[in-house]
């Protein structure tokens, strides 16, 4: 959905309001049409994919999608559900079937309180955006440890990279563990000093997304460090896209 | 109210980190983030500031009319302190009438001026026990990222700094600038656990134990404190942000004279 960095030649910005296309394009994320003509519904950058022509946002709200895997911080619980806030514009209830273990009436407490930090996905989002959220598949769980941070969620496919390649660089060079919500949040954990370091470089990459050779600036940034804790990375939960 | 909720991890790190000397943005625990003030931003007003310590962004406005002196005072103007938390400036800020947090800012603020003697309210007076001046001080947040009250403190500092008294428009002689007499800057610290740290995040003072303000004028005597939060502050402590808040203060008064 990002624009890679070298290939397309013009990234041009649009408004809401602008022309995209009259040429017979398919009207992708971001965009309405009238008749032929395709407008821009958001401020972002043009896009075109096959004959897709769609809008990727500079900034914005997280609106949960189908299938998003999502870090979400519990903010009420009550008998049979908890409230998470996944960084939409509505909290999204976590009911008792959808996690993995079994929970009895009025003993959601025990399990997770106010406060906890767990991973989830979006199983399903209705017309009226009800928001249907799970943690019972493989690596779901609650996080322990760690650092959360808060990005805008149009800054995630560059956290990640072509393929995860700049997440994989993090890893690497810092040793952490790091899960990267599509809502824009990012748990990290490893010893003190990495996850310091992680967050600066994930702030670089938020600051500086648009720009060119930013894969070589957070390479910088991580600098020297990149060989020592590589063998530690195996084996540790490796979540990208 | 689902975002005044912080996750426990983020807190352990933010405890952990102060355990190892160092704060989540990289700071000395007594260093201030970077402070720019601008004056005469609003050509509206008598005088104003922006004011940007960090993230948090404040922006404070002076405003002047005649009007009548409280009977105890005869002879000195009358000055009101207002502080507007707009939900604009932060997730956790509602709409409506004022609430326990803007009131706490706007009276900590007002109280640094005020008993700092910031103004000399006796050269607003115009005529005895008839008409004083009285200035409206408003100070808006415009983005929040804690420590509201030091940043609203130099911002209507400044902004009393580069006021001009409007008497000509109102038929009372001639515009003179403020009177300023004293240059109170306020501190705030909070304690986390056994750490004492200046200029609060927003995280940092939603973390924090207690939290301290004290302002203090040139010659270092203090004017003005408040206390929050619910733990409490050894003595000790208390004589130790008071030392970091002459130290600190010094260096904003001096960036503001220069």
């Amino acid at each position: 959905m990002q624009t890679s960095d070298s290939k397309d030649v013009e990234r041009e910005i649009v408004v809401p309001g602008d022309l995209l296309d009259s040429s017979g394009l398919t009207p992708g994320p971001g965009t309405f049409n009238e008749g032929k003509n395709i407008y821009a519904a958001q401020l972002g950058i043009k896009s075109v994919r096959q004959n897709v022509v769609g809008v990727v946002p500079l900034s914005g709200q997280y609106v949960p999608d189908r299938g998003d895997m999502v870090v979400g911080k519990i903010v009420d619980v009550s008998s049979s559900n908890w409230l998470v806030d996944i960084n939409s514009p509505y909290p999204a209830p976590l009911h008792v079937n959808e996690v993995p273990w079994r929970v009895e009436f009025g003993e959601t407490k025990r399990f997770m309180t106010v406060g906890d930090v767990v991973l989830l996905k979006v199983i399903n989002v209705d017309e009226t955006r009800k928001i249907h959220i799970s943690m019972k598949e493989d690596g779901l769980r609650k996080l322990t440890g760690g650092m959360i941070l808060d990005i805008s969620p149009s800054k995630v496919p560059r956290v990640i990279g072509k393929s995860g390649s700049m997440i994989q660089m993090l890893k690497n060079s810092t040793g952490c563990r790091i899960y990267v919500g599509q809502n824009g949040r990012i748990w990290i954990d490893g010893d003190l000093d990495n996850i310091v370091r992680a967050i600066k470089a994930v702030k670089l990459i938020e600051e500086e997304a648009h720009s060119v050779g930013l894969t070589e600036k957070v390479k910088k940034l991580l600098g020297d460090t990149v060989q020592e804790t590589e063998s530690e990375t195996d084996g540790r939960n490796t979540y990208t896209q | 109210m689902s975002k005044d909720v912080m996750a426990d991890l983020k807190r352990d790190h933010i405890v952990q980190l102060l355990s190892k000397g160092t704060r989540v943005d990289g700071r000395a625990f007594d260093e201030m983030r970077p402070l720019t003030v601008e004056i005469n931003y609003v050509l509206s007003a008598e005088g104003s500031a922006r004011v940007r310590l960090g993230k948090t962004d404040v922006l404070v406005g002076i405003k002047m009319m005649v009007g009548s002196p409280f009977p105890d005072t005869p002879n000195s103007g009358v000055m009101t302190t207002n502080a507007e938390l707009i939900p604009l400036a932060s997730e956790t800020f509602e709409s409506g009438p004022p609430d326990q947090e803007s009131i706490e800012v706007s009276r900590v603020i007002d109280r640094g001026i005020r008993e700092g003697h910031a103004v000399d309210m006796k050269k607003l007076c115009i005529e005895a026990g008839k008409e004083v001046w009285i200035m409206f001080l408003d100070i808006h947040a415009l983005d929040f990222d804690g420590n509201l009250f030091d940043a609203g403190n130099i911002g209507a500092l400044a902004a009393l700094k580069s006021a001009i008294v409007p008497a000509a428009r109102a038929g009372k002689g001639e515009d003179y600038p403020m009177p300023i007499s004293h240059e109170p800057i306020s501190v705030t610290a909070v304690k986390i656990g056994e750490h004492l740290l200046i200029d609060p995040t927003h995280d940092e003072e939603r973390v924090a134990d207690a939290r301290l303000t004290v302002a203090t004028l040139e010659n270092g005597s203090i004017c003005a404190m408040q206390k929050g939060g619910s733990g409490s502050l050894k003595m000790d402590e208390v004589f130790k942000i008071i030392e970091m808040s002459r130290k600190r203060g010094a260096e904003v008064r001096a960036k503001l004279s220069g």
